[in-house]
Formats: structure tokens, sequence, C-alpha cells
């Protein structure tokens, strides 16, 4: 070949690399101001949280320190006392839930509830729980609607909440590239909202619309924060992640019922544990028409509905 | 004597590799006027991206038009776009090296640079989709928890990344040998070149998975997915290969292009059918069956219920690859004068696959939601000005890798 070498013009070069120079620089003064605004969103995060490990691998004094770090963050961002709980499963319990159809009137105090209960964000108003008001005789849900107005209940129609089954053959759990989402003994799906990096790939997986994610810093005014918490459960989740119903597991692990059923007036909702052969919820499973949804996918929900 | 052989008296790789970096970055970096205007204006509209991410950094995504119901828009969209083009980069190598195509040989490396600046695109659009970017570190192998093998998405990355390694090493290869002014000993590049046929299939197929394997997307839910992906993806990756030889004819003179720009024609000929063909039986199936798949697919089309935003872009995208088709079956095509047709042509049918594999793909596979509610998705501006963004760094890299390989492509193989 006979094309110049490229380095003989000697002159030409320290200049050219003097123009570079200048250029590169300018080019990343120009990147760092660009990128600026993420020296804000750094300083909302310390270098704790960070470096956090998966809940699964705390050790209990990291776990100890973690719960300490965000109560102390709360306190701070929100001016409200909290204490988060580390609340395991009891060994020996299935929990299921079940909703009487005949009776579900659609008043919507389950979504109510959960909002309150869940500390979700007030201005968009979120909550865990649809209800579908779908016309009699059908369970296609592409008949029903969740926007629905006016005095409940209405002639011709019946209502479908619908919330996280906690399926036994999660999608959810199967597709997130992290493990921040799994399955407990208890048979509640939980996140770590301190490991989930916010892909959203769970969100697009559960085919009952269960998670939500936190398109940004939930707010919640210091007097409404709901103080009983749990780090697996309803402390107010950091912005960029997704979060689910988690049948209230701060309240039923501790022996309470889901916030949801209290709120109900028709006494629609039952909730329990299925391995206990004397329980309500056990009996009805036995002796009514129950159904549950989508059930050609395969999901295997622990979540039921049934007629009288 | 060429232009970036090495002093003489290099002898070890470890100082002349960096050395080679060093002097094809100087190289790639000069130019004429025109050059530094065109990557000042790339640079421009990057940082303008960059300050747009940086901003859904700090505000949440609350900036973008996503919601809970549409949880994937813009970002996975041009994601999946960008693997079809790092995939169809490979339609370089298949002629070149399975052909044996020796016209192929000399310019197969400008397919496998496509891959390499696809393949970046495609990890900046998944960096920008997530909501927590700080904890990317999640998703490494051993120091993270990695979801394998049940996670699609773990597959994902490994390919991904596999397949940016692949192409990073046969173009560093073979760039190295001529920096040296050695022959490339084909034990070191051709099994890789091989494999990358192989892998550059198994990305497209894995991102296919992604969806396809999601029996709560109805949409989503059918086997012609992956080839589907695979079909658009060949007529996409050279397509926009013709576009960038016939710019690097007028630009810098180089010769020999002509047979390789006739041969991916050919290849565009083919596919082009292909996908054509793909669509229409996926059509037939949903709309002649009916029932409750149908409801996306008829959304995607006529619209459901009033909501009617995503009609415009599919008829566009049929609009484009229906006549990019025909012009593409007309013989009088290749002919040197109908040259910006050609080009016309190759334009058409990529914004009609990206189009096809974004906006007519992921959206409506999110509506109606899995509760049947409609709830539609139109891109936020800070959408835009991010993807902008990530287009404009991948044309520099694009831009610079090229630059870097001219003295190669000068010069004809001798093998
Ligand atoms: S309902 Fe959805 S979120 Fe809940 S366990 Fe099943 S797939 Fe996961
Ligand atoms: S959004 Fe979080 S929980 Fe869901 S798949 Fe991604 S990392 Fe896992």
């Amino acid at each position: 070949m006979t094309d110049k070498p490229s380095l003989p013009i000697v002159e030409n070069f320290s200049r050219r690399a003097a123009v570079k120079g200048g250029f590169a620089t300018l080019g990343a003064a120009a990147f760092v101001a660009a990128v600026s605004p993420l020296r804000q969103a750094a300083s909302d995060k310390s270098a704790a949280e960070f470096m956090q490990q998966h809940y699964t691998e705390l050790s209990p004094e990291q776990k100890a320190d973690v719960i300490a770090r965000l109560e102390a963050e709360t306190k701070q961002n929100y001016g409200a006392e909290v204490t988060i709980g580390d609340d395991r499963p009891i060994p020996g319990t299935k929990f299921v839930y079940a909703i009487n159809l005949s009776v579900c009137n659609g008043n919507g105090n389950c979504v109510e509830a959960c909002h309150k209960e869940n500390n979700h964000d007030r201005s968009t108003n979120q909550s865990y729980i649809r209800v579908l008001e779908m016309p009699m005789g059908t369970m296609d849900m592409e008949q029903g609607t969740t926007t629905y107005t006016g005095a409940v209940p209405k002639d011709g129609k019946f209502y479908l909440p619908v919330q996280c089954q906690q399926c036994d053959e999660p999608p959810c759990v199967d597709v997130c590239p992290v493990k921040a989402t799994w399955k407990e003994e208890d048979g509640i799906v939980v996140v770590d909202y301190n490991w989930c990096i916010g892909c959203r790939y769970c969100e697009a997986a559960c085919p009952y619309h269960a998670r939500r994610f936190n398109w940004k810093k939930p707010e919640v005014p210091a007097e409404e924060v709901n103080p009983d918490q749990s780090y697996l459960s309803n402390r107010i989740r950091p912005v960029g992640v997704v979060e689910k119903c988690t049948y209230c597991l701060h309240r039923t692990r501790r022996g309470k019922l889901p916030a949801c059923l209290e709120a109900c007036p028709t006494g629609a909702r039952v909730f329990g544990n299925i391995l206990d052969k004397d329980s309500n919820l056990r009996w009805i499973l036995e002796n009514k028409r129950v159904y549950i949804l989508k059930e050609e996918l395969g999901t295997k929900p622990a979540f039921f509905y049934y007629f009288d | 004597m060429s232009s970036i052989t090495a002093s003489a008296d290099e002898k070890s790789h470890i100082t002349s590799y960096p050395k080679f970096i060093g002097r094809s970055l100087w190289l790639a970096t000069e130019g004429s006027f025109a050059f530094y205007a065109w990557m000042t204006m790339l640079t421009a509209l990057f940082l303008v991206g960059a300050n747009a991410w940086a901003n859904q950094v700090a505000g949440g995504m609350i900036g973008t038009n996503m919601t809970d119901q549409v949880s994937w828009g813009l970002y996975i969209a041009n994601f999946t776009f960008m693997v079809g083009l790092a995939a169809g980069g490979v339609m370089m190598v298949i002629p070149a090296y399975l052909y044996h195509d020796r016209k192929m040989h000399d310019v197969v490396i400008i397919g496998e640079l496509l891959a390499i600046a696809a393949i970046v695109m495609c990890l900046m659009f998944v960096v920008a989709d997530l909501g927590r970017p700080d904890r990317f570190w999640h998703m490494m192998p051993i120091i993270g928890k990695f979801n394998f093998p049940i996670s699609m998405l773990t597959w994902d990355v490994i390919v991904l990344n596999g397949y940016l390694i692949l192409n990073l090493h046969i173009c560093g290869y073979l760039l190295y040998m001529r920096f040296l002014g050695r022959q490339p000993n084909p034990t070191w590049y051709i099994p890789f070149v091989m494999l990358s046929i192989v892998w550059a299939i198994s990305i497209h197929t894995v991102t296919a998975f992604l969806y396809c394997g999601l029996g709560g997307r109805p949409f989503w839910n059918t086997a012609l997915l992956a080839p589907r992906f695979l079909a658009s993806a060949f007529v996409s990756g050279p397509a926009f290969i013709i576009v960038a030889m016939v710019l690097i004819k007028r630009l810098t003179g180089i010769g020999g292009l002509d047979q390789p720009i006739e041969t991916l024609t050919k290849i565009i000929r083919v596919t082009i059918l292909v996908n054509l063909l793909m669509v229409a039986s996926e059509l037939f199936t949903e709309f002649y069956t009916g029932g409750a798949h149908v409801s996306a697919a008829k959304y995607l089309f006529f619209g459901l219920h009033g909501k009617t935003a995503l009609v415009p872009w599919t008829w566009t995208a049929i609009g484009l690859n229906v006549t990019a088709a025909l012009l593409f079956l007309w013989p009088g095509l290749l002919r040197f004068r109908w040259r910006p047709l050609l080009v016309a042509a190759c334009c058409m049918a990529f914004v009609g696959a990206w189009i096809e594999k974004g906006m007519g793909l992921i959206i409506p596979g999110f509506i109606p939601s899995t509760l049947h509610e409609i709830v539609e998705y139109v891109p936020s501006q800070l959408e835009w000005k991010v993807t902008v963004g990530i287009w404009a760094f991948g044309l520099m890299v694009f831009t610079i890798a090229i630059k870097t390989a001219l003295p190669t492509l000068k010069q004809p193989a001798k093998h």
C-alpha cells in the first residue's frame, strides 16, 4: 500500500493533540453538567443502602442495623415514628384467602383499607386491590370494568375483587433476574424492596395485575403513616421498586386478620390457614362451589372465589 | 507500508495492543470538517439524552408515560429492535464464511462493528429502563444474586454480553493484525466467526423468549415470535449496512462495496417476504379464530372501545414494509443509477421494522391489561430525549468503529 504513514507531521501533531484535548475536556465538562441531577439522587441514598445485601443473606445483627436505619430514615423523610418488624412465617401455616362473590357488593371498602394500611402514595391513590364490575353470567374479565361509579350493587352485575393471588407457581418469581421476589413457607410472595432493581419484568409476567411500581417517591402525611410496619410488607417503599400485596403479613403473622377483611362490611372475605383442619376456610373450600381465576395459566393461586 | 502499521520495535502484545487502541482512537478522531460537525451534533444529542436520564433518575420514572398497566414502553421497544439489529449484522458473515463469498470477506467487519454498536445501545436502553440503576450490580453473577437459569432476563444478560465480547474479539483481532502488518491467523478468528453466527441467532431467540414465555400476555404468547424476530432482524440489519456502505463509498471512495451491496439486497429480498408471510399468518390465526386472544391485535390494528393510539403507528409500519418489499422485488433496484431508491427502500424497511418490533409489539402486549383495562401509552418527551441520546451515542460508536476499520477496508484482503 502506498498510504502515507499517519504520524510523521510532527509539528501538526502537538497542535492537533492540544485541540483534541481541548475538545475532550469540554465534552467531559458538558457531560458532568448534563448528569448533575444524579448528584441530587445520590445524596438521598446512603452508602449503607447501596452496599446492603439481599434480605435472605443478612445476619441477625445486620438485619437489626438495616431496620434501625430504615426507621431513622422514615423519621427523617416522613416525620413519622414507626417500628419495622421482621415477621417470619409461622411453621405449619399456609395462608389462603377466599371471597364470596354472592355477597360482595362492590362497595370498595377493601380497596381503601388496603391503601391506608399499606402506606400507599396518597397522590396516586394506589391500592393492591382492584374490583371489577361484571355482568351476571360470565367470568370473562373482558366484559368487566374497574372504573364503575354510582350506587352499588347494580342490577344484573356482580363484583370481582382481584389482588395478588399468592400463586403456588408464581410467574413473577420465575422471571425476576435478581431473586428480589420469592415465595415464603406460609405461601406469601414477598419483595425485598432494597434489592429490587426496578426492571418491572414481574409486572409484565403477573396475570392478575397484582404488582405496582413506585414511579415516584411515595407521599404520605406524617399523621397518616401506619406505624406498625414490617420489612417485607407495608414499610414505606423506596422510589423505583415494585411492591405487592403481602396478605398484610405484618398483621397476619402476628395473629390478626388482613386489613381488607376487617374493612369489608358484607362479610364476603374469609382468610385462614389451610393446614388447619377445623378452620372456617377449610370448610368453605370443601363444601362450596369454588373458582380460581385464569386457571388455564397454571399459576395455582392460593386465592379462591366461591358462590353460595 | 500502511497508515496504522506498528513500528518495528514492538515485542509484546501487552504493550502493543494498548498502543494499537490508542493509535486507532487517534486516527478515528481525525477527519474533515463535516466529520467534526457530525460528531459534534451527535455529542450534543447525547448530552441532551444524558441530562434527561439524570433527571429521570433524580425524579423517579414518573417522568415517563409508563404506568402499572403499560409497564414497559419506548425503552424496551428500542431494546428489542436493537437486539435485532445486532443479530442482523451477522448477515454479512453468513455469505462470507458459509458461502465463501470473497468480496464479502473484505467488508464483513462492517457487520460486526454494527453488532458492537447495537449491543452497547441495548445495554444502555436496559439501564435507562431500570427503576434503580444504582443497583445494577445486583444483576452481576457472583457479587449479585443471579436468578439463573430460571429467569429469561439473566439468559439475555449472558448472551448479549457474550455476543459483545465475541464481536470485540473478532474485530479487535483482525484490526490489530493489520496494525502489526501481519496476516490474521484463521485459527484465531474463524471459529469465533462461526460461533458468532449461532450466537446472533441465540441473542434474538432469547430476547423473544423474554416475551413469549409469559402466559398471562396472550399477544406475545405465540411460538412464532422468535422466528418473526429473526426474520425482521435479517431485514433491518442488512438494510442498515447497505445504507452505511453507500455512505462509506460516497465519503471515502472505498471500492469493492458494490458487490456486497448486491448480495445484501438479495438477502433482504427473501427475508422481507418471509417476514411479511409470518405477519400474515399470525394475523390470520388471531382474527379468523377470534376469541379473547384477539383483543390486543384488534387494539393494534383498529382500536378498541374508541381507543386508537397505536393504529397510526401500525398502518405506517405496514405501509412502509409493503412498499419496501415491492421495491426489493423489483430487479431494477440493483442498478447503479437507482442507488437513491435502494437507500430509500432500506430506510423504509428499517423504520418499518423499528415500529413493528417496538411500538407494534411491546406496547400492545400490555393493552388491554391483564384485568382488561385499556390504558393507553404515548411516550413522554423525556423518554424521547433519552432514546435520541442513546441512538446518538450508538451512532458515535459506529462512526468511530468504522473509522478505525477504514485502513483495513481500503486494502483488499490477501487470503
Ligand atoms: S398474583 Fe401476580 S404478583 Fe401475586 S404471586 Fe401471582 S404472579 Fe406473583
Ligand atoms: S422489578 Fe424487582 S421484583 Fe420485579 S422482576 Fe425486576 S427486580 Fe424482580
